[in-house]
């Protein structure tokens, strides 16, 4: 069952993946990005993180792809002409690629050991408490540092929006 | 394993259906009530006070010509209704209506289904609620509609922030992201309430949660999403039949929906205002017996000739209705049905009120207010609320 | 409209009407958007140009006055008094004085009924649905008594050259009293609504501004002009009607925004109030048609009349050459001369408030297009 789920939304984040890169229109592509954190957030679940997967859908799916959305629809982008690929992306891209992915799946497999493989319903420690404890214990330092640099990023929007008004 | 799936099916029908019918009825109270604030009687043909109105409503949708226009973005413009409808549906999975209850010797909660991150899954199904609009407007290739979901897009956005917070600030006093423990934690009575209860009473995470909520579901005064006066009919103007009826729909149910989290998050759920024992079990009998008496004497003085055998039979089902909630067998869970439907009806008589009422504000006092108020408003309270929680353990 | 701005590229044109909620009939505004935020407008009009003009030159003198009431239609006695004024003038006759009170009795009833609608359609354009239904409710008290004394209750034809046609109907005085008992706790009602709610006046205040120089330079009158502080009203400026006789004030306010314009009219209301109490009160027996020929036949020469119509002057500027028909009929119309100023108080502004001004302008299609 578990198994069956996963292959479904794997290959439903997959396939949206691959249409972020093909379609030509920007809405298109970022729907596409939508459903991959869809897809995501349901393989979080299976895994048994849910406080990650809800924050998943929220942060990711619920404001930052519409703040995406909502940029491409205020500056009215259309789809792009498709033409204009160098020959030589044709002909040397596919096998770059699938060697790329190759390689990639060697490192992990190498990498990782084979107990270390997933086992869906084997993790139990993704609730709200067990993240929040594990943010403000262990991850302490990490944890401060990020949230002093959004609070960077955010005064650094404020500063340059104020300069773009006068 | 096979009753548990019985049982799911057998809920999911019976919430579902009775969602429905709530959405078409809720139609009908809201026209009905503003009707009555602006002194006029409101749908009144189709069946006595038009109580079939909801019914020729949706005779009317189905069967009306579903126009799509040659302009759209094809695949977006169907999706769009369908994703709205959706999302604003799938909420009402998580929310508990009531107790647990024995029915023919199975014990089943009247929940569909009991997540502990209840709350995030609300908040998570709302924030990406907003893809239903942002994209009708969009497919839609009209500059009214474009114009509706840019405003959509942009007002979600900022008022999901106030309305994560003042949810927060509840969830610190009950410990818990369940919406069932939520509940459990607030039993015993009115004081008990998130909104009442000490050492600080979250009345004004209320307030924000409800004000966010009335920008979230695109209500008056923030609904400018599909401000009829400015941009004809917004986001969705280029939608028709049942179509335009999905938007209509998920509108409803999205004010249904967080009618539900403000009673579950802030008024104690299902929980009697005042403990049984004294009599807390009477009230519904004691309005419902009122109300069967006023129109039994309407109906033996009638204003009007027609009102001569609707009023006896309106005022007889009252009093039979009354009569029902005395018996004990069902008092179990009807007394908390009563409470929970009471909580959420009154919060959807306030959208309803506040909608006869107050002018439209516009789209940069809109954000102003999101960003200059509520949002440091919603930030004080959670850090005070969590001073104060932190304090006391 | 400017051609290019420094944004073009999220520059967006939008054609607000012919068909559209909030622009009070067949008005069509092309806005350029940047965003929300207005760069620029062009008024397209004439969509309801009927050629009212031209058909008075094809028309006897009494027979082109019913045709004035469906220029400002809301206002339908204002345009019929002003018409009436200017050939009266034309032909030397007077209205006898219990004409003359009967004909303001009227005039400021309509007023009323014309700022009603002007009210509740402009707080259905900020998005409060709920005024326009008292609104009309007190309105339809305005127009029974229109009814009841002409058989009319929009385009009323209520005046005649010289005079009136009908004697008052039994129970006028009593009825128009009741009302004037009746409306002003109604205006308080509207006010308690609106004038100090937060949103309200939030939407309207510091929108669409028009100081008193800009004012003069568009040529805009009425309650508009007043707003700007300009204290300019035809019936204290020059008196008709009988206006002098009467004790009102004119309500002026400084900052010449919607928000003042609104509390002008508002105020507006009340005061027409006082005048039919006191055109009710002294009310003189006695005639209802001055001297006029069966046949109208004016003298060769010219005339022009304006009145404090409610939305601002209207004036008539009559011509004959001596034969039974007008040889010119020109208007004046308010709202025509008011809508030049609209690109001048959105510029700059958001869509919303587009909908506010046009809203505040008070413009009656029907007279911008004639």
């Amino acid at each position: 069952m578990d198994v069956v789920i996963f292959l479904i939304f794997a290959i439903i984040a997959v396939a949206c993946a691959i249409n972020v890169v093909v379609q030509t229109h920007p809405i298109s592509s970022a729907i596409s990005l939508v459903g991959v954190m869809g897809s995501l957030a349901v393989i979080y679940l299976l895994l048994g993180a849910e406080f990650i997967a809800a924050a998943q859908v929220i942060v990711y799916a619920g404001a930052i792809m519409v703040l995406f959305v909502f940029v491409i629809m205020l500056l009215n982008a259309g789809a792009e002409a498709t033409k204009g690929r160098a020959p030589m992306a044709h002909l040397l891209g596919p096998p770059l690629l699938a060697a790329f992915l190759g390689i990639l799946a060697f490192v992990v497999r190498r990498l990782f050991p084979r107990e270390y493989t997933a086992h869906f319903g084997g993790f139990t420690h993704g609730t709200a408490k067990d993240v929040g404890r594990a943010l403000f214990t262990t991850y302490l330092l990490p944890f401060e540092a990020a949230s002093v640099l959004i609070l960077i990023a955010i005064i650094g929007a404020v500063v340059l929006a104020r300069k773009e008004m006068d | 394993m096979d009753s548990f799936i019985v049982i799911s099916v057998v809920k999911a029908v019976v919430v579902f259906g009775a969602l429905l019918t709530a959405l078409a009825y809720l139609q009908w109270v809201e026209r009905k009530v503003i009707a009555h604030i602006q002194v006029r009687p409101g749908p009144y043909r189709v069946g006595p006070h038009g109580l079939l109105q909801p019914v020729a409503d949706i005779v009317k949708l189905i069967t009306k010509e579903d126009l799509s226009p040659p302009f759209v973005n094809k695949t977006l413009y169907l999706a769009a209704p369908f994703l709205a409808m959706t999302l604003a549906l799938m909420s009402i999975c998580v929310i508990p209506f009531g107790p647990a209850i024995r029915v023919g010797g199975v014990q089943t909660w009247m929940q569909l289904t009991d997540l502990n991150i209840g709350v995030l899954f609300v908040l998570a199904v709302s924030s990406i609620g907003v893809y239903g609009i942002a994209l009708a407007g969009w497919s839609s290739n009209n500059k009214y509609a474009l114009l509706g979901s840019l405003r959509s897009s942009a007002q979600m956005i900022s008022y999901e922030l106030p309305l994560s917070l003042a949810i927060a600030s509840p969830l610190l006093l009950s410990n818990t992201l369940s919406l069932r423990l939520l509940v459990d934690s607030q039993a015993g009575g009115a004081w008990r309430w998130n909104a009442l209860r000490g050492p600080f009473p979250q009345i004004f995470a209320f307030v924000i949660f409800l004000i966010a909520a009335f920008a979230e579901c695109n209500r008056v005064p923030f609904d400018l999403p599909e401000a009829e006066n400015e941009l004809v009919a917004g986001f969705h103007t280029e939608y028709s039949s049942m179509k335009f009826a999905s938007f209509f729909m998920s509108e409803y149910a999205n004010m249904i929906t967080v009618s539900c989290m403000a009673t579950l998050l802030f008024l104690g759920g299902w929980d009697a205002p005042w403990p049984a024992r004294y009599g807390s079990s009477l009230v519904p009998t004691v309005l419902l017996a009122g109300a069967g008496l006023m129109a039994l004497y309407h109906g033996i003085h009638p204003w009007r000739r027609r009102d001569r055998y609707s009023l006896p039979a309106a005022g007889a089902v009252f009093l039979l209705a009354a009569a029902v909630f005395l018996l004990p067998a069902v008092q179990s869970w009807l007394m908390p049905l009563f409470w929970f439907g009471a909580k959420v009806g009154s919060i959807l008589f306030a959208f309803m009120w506040v909608r006869g009422t107050l002018p439209r504000l516009r789209y940069d006092q809109l954000m102003g207010f999101a960003w200059k108020y509520l949002f440091p408003a919603a930030m004080l309270n959670l850090l005070l609320t969590g001073f104060l929680v932190a304090w006391g353990s | 409209m400017p051609d290019s701005t420094f944004l073009d590229s999220t520059e967006l044109v939008l054609n607000m009407g012919p068909q559209h909620p909030s622009t009070h009939g067949v008005l069509r505004v092309i806005l350029k958007l940047d965003g929300e935020k207005v760069m620029g407008t062009s008024c397209v009009i004439g969509y309801l140009h009927r050629g009212v003009e031209k058909i008075a030159e094809n028309r006897t003198w009494a027979q082109f006055n019913p045709y004035v009431d469906r220029m400002d239609y809301v206002a339908a006695v204002s345009n019929g008094l002003g018409y009436c004024l200017a050939v009266e003038k034309l032909l030397g006759v007077e209205a006898p004085p219990r004409a003359q009170a009967v004909r303001v009795i009227l005039t400021e009833l309509n007023r009323i009924a014309s700022h009603l609608v002007w009210l509740g359609t402009h707080a259905l354009d900020i998005g409060a649905i709920t005024p326009v239904f008292y609104c009309f409710r007190e309105r339809e008290e305005a127009l029974n008594i229109f009814e009841k004394y002409c058989g009319a209750r929009l385009t009323t034809h209520a005046f005649r050259i010289g005079g009136l046609l009908y004697e008052t109907y039994d129970g006028f005085e009593r009825e128009v009293k009741a009302f004037c008992k009746m409306f002003p706790p109604k205006v308080d009602e509207y006010e308690e609504l609106l004038t100090n709610n937060r949103i309200w006046a939030g939407r309207l205040k510091n929108v669409g501004v028009l100081t008193a120089d800009e004012c003069k330079e568009y040529g805009v009158t009425g309650p508009v002009l007043r707003a700007a502080g300009v204290k300019w009203d035809l019936r204290k400026a020059q008196p008709y009607s009988g206006y002098e006789k009467y004790d009102f004030e004119i309500p002026t306010r400084e900052n010449g925004d919607t928000y003042d314009r609104y509390i002008v009219r508002m105020r507006e209301m009340r005061q027409a109030v006082r005048i039919i109490e006191q055109a009710v009160e002294g009310m003189p027996e006695g005639p209802i048609m001055g001297k006029v020929p069966k046949v109208i036949k004016p003298p060769v020469g010219e005339a022009y009349v304006s009145i404090e119509a409610p939305k601002g002057e209207l004036g008539y500027y009559v011509v004959s050459d001596g034969s039974v028909q007008p040889y010119r009929v020109r208007v004046r119309p308010p709202s025509f001369v008011n809508l030049q100023a609209l690109d001048r108080m959105v510029r700059g502004g958001l869509v919303a408030d587009v909908v506010a001004v046009i809203g505040t302008l008070d413009i009656v299609l029907g007279e911008v297009d004639r």
